[in-house]
């Protein structure tokens, strides 16, 4: 009786259990009345920089390709191919190219993309695109002799301009208005307008939590049916809604087991044997040429800084440990000693044998030679980016048994990156060797590759590399217009970067994506791209 | 009382101050570059040199701690690195979230564990104590993440009740805002529901011995107004004080709820901005949480004159 007096207040809580209930059953029931054409997709990363010229990183560029349009683009063979290009003529010394714009392109503020506005784009992006910039050092002019036709006239005949223009990873030449291209190359831009097949809703924008983009109703695709960064660009959803929240991974399972979100843009690799034989998902074929992972010297500092030492590391690295420890299933991962990607139109495998046919034996012999004096490798290891963090201990392990004495040092990203890029000696804050992923289309090509880059401390990218034949080869590639010349520099470059040993291959593997069995249309991008897809 | 509270309203300024130059250094001597972060991979050692230089990194730490200090003064606490946005918009944009969670974590808490705690003690040694007792110790010794997993397991998946991550803003909606919250806040409540509980039990069993309690049943008073209005009301202050701790520690503890279940809440910003070093919202942030946690101790105080009469300020 006393416990019931005591319960007797629970009269009204009885009440408000009621109206919690319904409360409930309404929430529960609101979300699917939008969800027809809502494509739900939970993306690789953090969407943090709106600017897809002002940082590389991955995500700002696949908010690019939502919102704006390229001249060109790469197909799923890496062959270049026009996209707001119609036609163009190259003159017959190679120095001047007339391109003429197609038909119907328009920017989302209602104003027709002109041939000023590709001008002003392109010199932005020629400012902060590594590409860009070896584009510029052959460009003399460039001028708008009608508003659908621009100019590019060369000092000197080079190779490759369509490549550069249709570069399909950071940073895409992506076609701005003019007074937004106009913004300093070193500030990030305010307003986010393109022509392309999205168009970016700026006010429902929270960082870390949604980005989302409309359909563009007045884009007008290419008749071609789509390939890579090429052809028509079908926009079948009214909206696409990236939920910038859910990072972590097992939520994002569950959340598509739900059908709470449409496609997981990178699965992780524990999952996709379970998501391989879920009834209510399916892992869709996007990509056909990997991404690789790859070791990086440090060229400055002893040992690395003695080639012998480097080509004896990159005899020790086998490629199947590391791709078995980080990857772990079989059919999604394959050896291959190029380090321009085996299947690309420059996938060579020339000089390779030192990596290829060799053995831990080897290594231990090559090491011996080098005269290396017995000094700690410092490897920095990210213990917060799971895609990568088990290749250090594989590389720690494999350099101890070659010869090596090594001092694995644990950070998080960040701190991985802020210290990577200090030129300082590996015991005063410095490094040795860091271990990281490319995508295809930052190292398919020898002028992409921010690895063949060997002018030393004037060379862009971490490890600062310094060899004159390597430079003179790429210089040689860039000059050259005819694809055979090209491949055939393109495999000198190749040997020589083995002979160097500017940094160590580790094999290719293709990402899982994850998408609910109702979403169809997915193509060959080898990246994230959000057109063609119905949701049924 | 006016007297006491403008007192610890100033002692917050100290407080404060020590708080800010002690984050801004520990931020500055962190290993970590923003502008590498911000310059994506593939970028070059220049570049990164000429956005650390934007960025304003180049300066003297004294220098950017006076020029940032300068400008919190006047209520602005910078732009985020990471997003370009104002810290203050971040942290509107995120304290909602955070706000709800915390609140319905707490109402929950205090609906559950108060009457299970005077409970607990009133049939000291039952059943209901014993069993109290037992989830007490399994609420602490669960990690939260584990029974998150759990929860969205059974609750999300098995039973399709309720959704396994998101948040519904509550301008869109009372129900989709309690339907999006509720397994978070039952997650996290569980920690909360046995640290209030054991602690009512302990303070309720202590006042049933007292010699007023035995003369209130002595008049024969009804047991429910023994134990709400003589044995409740005088243990009230201990169990104040853990909910009020409660509060506070929900605020800048949510972190791991936010991130399984996710959350755009604060923690989850610290999170990020502590990954990408985003110095100006680590340090709005952790400022707003020192307030936080000041404020709640005040308004914590200020409850025990309510509660216990003889408590004078």
């Amino acid at each position: 009786m006393k416990l019931m007096n005591l319960m007797g207040a629970g009269r009204v809580s009885g009440r408000v259990s009621g109206l919690l209930a319904s409360a409930l059953l309404l929430g529960a029931a609101l979300p699917a009345l939008a969800q027809n054409t809502v494509l739900r997709v939970v993306p690789h990363s953090n969407l943090a920089v709106l600017d897809p010229i002002w940082t590389t990183a991955y995500m700002s560029r696949n908010h690019g390709y939502m919102i704006y349009d390229t001249l060109f683009g790469t197909d799923e063979n890496a062959k270049i191919k026009p996209q707001m290009v119609e036609s163009w003529t190259v003159s017959q010394d190679n120095r001047l190219w007339t391109f003429k714009l197609r038909k119907g392109l328009e920017f989302h503020d209602g104003k027709p993309v002109t041939s000023e506005d590709v001008v002003a784009s392109l010199q932005r992006w020629g400012k902060r695109d590594a590409m860009g910039s070896a584009l510029f050092t052959f460009v003399q002019r460039m001028d708008t002799p009608a508003p659908d036709t621009f100019r590019i006239f060369l000092g000197e005949a080079c190779g490759f301009v369509l490549e550069a223009l249709g570069k399909p990873s950071s940073n895409v030449p992506f076609i701005m208005p003019k007074r937004i291209a106009e913004t300093d190359a070193f500030k990030q831009i305010e307003e986010h307008i393109g022509s392309g097949p999205y168009i970016f809703k700026r006010d429902e924008f929270k960082p870390g939590d949604k980005a989302v983009y409309l359909k563009n109703t007045k884009y007008v695709p290419r008749s071609e049916p789509p390939s890579g960064t090429t052809g028509g660009k079908n926009v079948y959803v009214d909206r696409v809604e990236w939920n910038l929240a859910l990072r972590d991974a097992q939520g994002q399972v569950n959340a598509l087991k739900k059908g709470e979100v449409d496609i997981v843009e990178a699965l992780g690799f524990d999952f996709y044997l379970a998501a391989k034989t879920d009834p209510d998902m399916q892992l869709p074929r996007y990509a056909n040429l990997g991404l690789q992972y790859m070791a990086r010297f440090n060229h400055l500092h002893k040992p690395f800084d003695n080639a012998k030492v480097r080509q004896a590391a990159i005899a020790a690295f086998s490629q199947e440990p590391f791709l078995r420890a980080q990857v772990g299933v079989k059919e999604l991962y394959k050896t291959c000693p190029s380090m321009f990607i085996c299947g690309t139109p420059y996938g060579s495998t020339a000089g390779s044998d030192l990596q290829s046919k060799s053995s831990m034996k080897k290594a231990q012999e090559l090491l011996k030679a080098s005269g290396y004096d017995g000094t700690p490798i410092v490897i920095l290891k990210p213990t917060d980016l799971a895609s990568i963090q088990k290749l250090p201990d594989v590389a720690a392990q494999l350099l101890r048994q070659a010869g090596f004495k090594v001092d694995l040092q644990a950070m998080d990203w960040q701190t991985l990156v802020g210290r990577r890029a200090k030129r300082d000696a590996p015991d005063k804050g410095g490094w040795h060797m860091f271990l990281t992923a490319w995508n295809v289309f930052d190292v398919w090509s020898p002028i992409a590759n921010p690895t063949m880059d060997t002018r030393g401390e004037k060379s862009g990218w971490f490890g600062w590399a310094s060899d004159d034949k390597m430079v003179q080869i790429r210089n040689e590639f860039m000059r050259a217009t005819d694809e055979p010349t090209k491949k055939k520099l393109a495999d000198q470059l190749h040997a020589r970067a083995f002979e160097v040993g500017t940094h160590a291959p580790l094999g290719e593997y293709n990402q899982p994506m994850a998408a609910r069995k109702n979403i169809s249309g997915f193509f060959i991008t080898n990246g994230n791209l959000y057109w063609n897809l119905k949701k049924n | 009382m006016l007297k006491f509270l403008l007192r610890r309203l100033l002692s917050t300024v100290p407080v404060l101050l020590i708080v800010s130059v002690l984050v801004f250094l520990m931020l500055r001597l962190t290993p970590g570059d923003p502008a590498a972060v911000l310059a994506g991979d593939a970028a070059s050692t220049e570049q990164i040199a000429r956005i650390r230089t934007n960025l304003g990194l180049d300066e003297s730490i004294p220098e950017q701690f006076f020029i940032w200090f300068g400008h919190v003064l006047t209520g602005d606490l910078g732009q985020s690195y990471y997003y370009k946005t104002e810290v203050t918009t971040l942290i509107g944009q995120r304290l909602e979230p955070t706000a709800s969670l915390a609140f319905i974590t707490i109402t929950l808490a205090v609906l559950v564990a108060v009457p299970l705690g005077v409970l607990a003690a009133w049939r000291f040694g039952g059943w209901l104590d014993r069993g109290l007792m037992a989830f007490s110790v399994l609420g602490f010794s669960v990690p939260i993440f584990v029974l998150a997993y759990l929860l969205i397991w059974l609750v999300s998946l098995k039973l399709g009740w309720l959704p396994v991550q998101g948040y519904k803003r509550l301008a869109d909606g009372f129900g989709p805002w309690l339907y999006h919250l509720t397994l978070p806040a039952i997650t996290l409540s569980v920690i909360y529901i046995a640290l209030i509980a054991r602690v009512t039990r302990a303070t309720v069993l202590d006042t049933l011995g007292e010699d007023y309690i035995r003369t209130a049943r002595a008049k024969g008073l009804p047991e429910t107004t023994v134990l709400l209005r003589h044995a409740l009301a005088n243990a009230a202050v201990p169990i104040i004080t853990v909910i009020g701790i409660g509060i506070a520690l929900l605020i800048g503890g949510v972190v791991v709820t936010e991130s399984v279940y996710a959350i755009p809440g604060l923690g989850r910003l610290t999170v990020d901005a502590v990954l990408a070093r985003d110095f100006p919202t680590i340090q709005g942030v952790i400022l707003l949480f020192s307030f936080v946690y000041v404020l709640i101790n005040l308004l914590v105080d200020l409850s025990y004159v309510f509660f216990d009469p003889r408590i004078r300020y």
